[in-house]
């Protein structure tokens, strides 16, 4: 698959804050040329040394058998202490450093998930044989949120196609709904007792979505499993959506003929669709979606880009959706 | 007499001394941001100050509203003539929220201004309460206390919606918890009312 390559400014595209990797794996479906050999880009993100990483064995053992993805960008990673410190995850609390601060006390393993819906095999599994010998890849891609500023992001994860696969959805099971888990007694956002969102946190994607080669069942970043405040220990990224869709902390997958609700579709229609495509040409209430401040910027430079059509996805993903109109559903 | 004209004399400028701290800090910040550590403030410094000026400018709101009660509570009427100082205060910090907004959040991009302006209903409320405001401000000295006569006390009852609509343009912002919000609502509808005339007693201006 070709390499999307957006059209952003030259100085977006450098390698200088990727760390070098000692394990040069180029994958045998050849990496594109131009694009990702240049100095690093082939190389895998290796975590800092000083990163205490405290998952289990298998979680280690399956993340670093990660390849390198031809879907990665090889823009500007975003530094680490912002992927991993500037978080909208509001069980942990709603300031950008809360989910950092408050989620120390999550326990991320042992983890089931609980599969449930329109399939041959539904029940609760462990995550570990969910994931058990799926291919990791790591994967960086652009993190578009609703609130107009974007990251580049090196995910390690699989395919959710592969994963969903497994448990042999119906023909009739049309959408899938994923839903957060709900432990107010280590998740304090979910006591607050003014909350506008209802919790547990729910999201759903269109079969089709889900079994896209891009929607991507996370499982690390920056080469180490995720941390609490990246909704360990699994989470979906979704590229080409805004945000708020790459739900987090995955407990429940639920497979269904009809379109699930959604948090901020119930908690507000008139700003939070179902599809929430990365769309310039539809505004938002509250922030205008023509351009995005891709992160860090400085005091005096917001680093201001125009937001692309799916989040520069759109050559993989537009022909989902041929003869809608994205600005009804949106 | 003289003793209390020199007292006020100084505390009027330790006054505007105090209400240039949140201020200094914050350049302060933005000096160690564009020289030594990036990260001082996080990874979207504009949208920081945009807040970080919103918050300082409430909370001296919340002063102003506080300042009758508080010399009614203790006696303290050389606080009074602090007043001035105290409301400028409040227009200047809104001033620098809605320059770092303009400026630095939204580059100077008229256009993009505008449509705020037009489309997005938190930001008309603010800057409705930001006009009140900067009437308020301008109109905070001697010579318009002589000029507008009865007028003044009037126009300056203006905080009080201009309170109002700032707490609207909080509710409006807040979109993931209220917590925050809630709190505010409840000291500000506790300064309004501690802040209703009594019967019998004439407020000092």
């Amino acid at each position: 698959m070709r390499n999307q390559i957006p059209t952003v400014p030259e100085s977006q595209v450098t390698d200088e804050a990727v760390y070098l990797s000692r394990r040069q794996m180029l994958t045998a479906a050849a990496v594109s040329t131009a694009a990702c050999l240049s100095s690093g880009a082939a190389q895998l993100v290796e975590p800092s040394p000083e990163v205490n990483d405290p998952a289990p064995e298998w979680m280690h053992s399956l993340n670093n058998g990660a390849t390198h993805s031809a879907l990665s960008t090889n823009e500007t990673l975003t530094p680490y202490e912002y992927v991993t410190g500037y978080n909208n995850f509001y069980e942990f609390g709603t300031s950008k450093d809360d989910p950092a601060s408050n989620s120390g006390q999550f326990q991320p393993f042992p983890w089931e998930i609980e599969i449930a819906g329109l399939a041959e095999k539904t029940g609760r599994f462990e995550l570990e044989d969910v994931l058990k010998d799926l291919a990791v890849e790591e994967r960086i891609y652009r993190l578009r949120c609703v609130e107009a500023w974007s990251m580049v992001i090196p995910w390690l994860g699989v395919s959710l196609g592969a994963v969903l696969k497994r448990f042999k959805p119906l023909g009739s099971a049309r959408y899938v709904a994923f839903e957060t888990v709900y432990r107010p007694e280590q998740m304090p956002g979910q006591r607050s007792f003014f909350a506008a969102i209802d919790y547990p946190y729910l999201e759903g994607l269109r079969m089709d979505e889900a079994m896209h080669p891009l929607t991507l069942l996370a499982t690390g970043v920056y080469g180490r499993s995720l941390p609490n405040q990246n909704g360990a220990p699994t989470r979906l990224v979704v590229p080409w959506k805004y945000g708020f869709k790459s739900i987090k902390s995955i407990r429940k997958i639920t497979f269904l003929k009809t379109q699930p609700p959604t948090t901020w579709q119930q908690a507000n229609a008139r700003e939070y669709g179902f599809y929430a495509n990365v769309n310039p040409a539809v505004d938002h209430p509250r922030w205008r979606q023509s351009e995005e401040r891709r992160l860090p910027g400085s005091v005096f430079n917001t680093n201001r880009i125009p937001t692309l059509a799916f989040n520069g996805y759109g050559e993989q993903v537009a022909g989902l959706y041929a003869g809608m109109d994205l600005t009804k559903d949106y | 007499m003289e003793g209390v004209v020199l007292r006020s004399f100084f505390l009027s400028r330790w006054m505007w001394g105090m209400f240039a701290l949140p201020f200094a800090w914050i350049a302060w910040q933005v000096w160690i941001s564009m020289a030594k550590n990036p990260a001082a403030l996080g990874p979207d410094p504009a949208q920081t100050l945009v807040d970080y000026f919103g918050k300082a400018a409430l909370y001296l709101l919340f002063c102003v509203l506080a300042m009758t009660p508080v010399v009614r509570l203790t006696g303290w009427n050389i606080l009074m003539r602090q007043r001035r100082a105290l409301g400028v205060s409040v227009f200047l910090y809104a001033l620098l929220h809605w320059t770092a907004y303009a400026g630095l959040l939204l580059e100077w991009q008229w256009r993009a201004l505008g449509e705020d302006l037009v489309r997005r209903p938190y930001i008309i409320v603010g800057f409705a309460a930001g006009l009140m405001l900067f009437a308020l401000a301008v109109s905070s000295n001697g010579w318009s206390v002589r000029y507008l006569g009865p007028k003044w006390r009037r126009l300056h009852k203006l905080i009080y919606p201009a309170a109002c609509l700032i707490l609207i343009h909080l509710i409006w912002v807040a979109r993931s918890d209220y917590t925050e919000i809630a709190i505010y609502s409840i000291v500000l509808v506790l300064l309004l009312i501690a802040r209703l005339p009594r019967t019998g007693r004439r407020q000092t201006r």
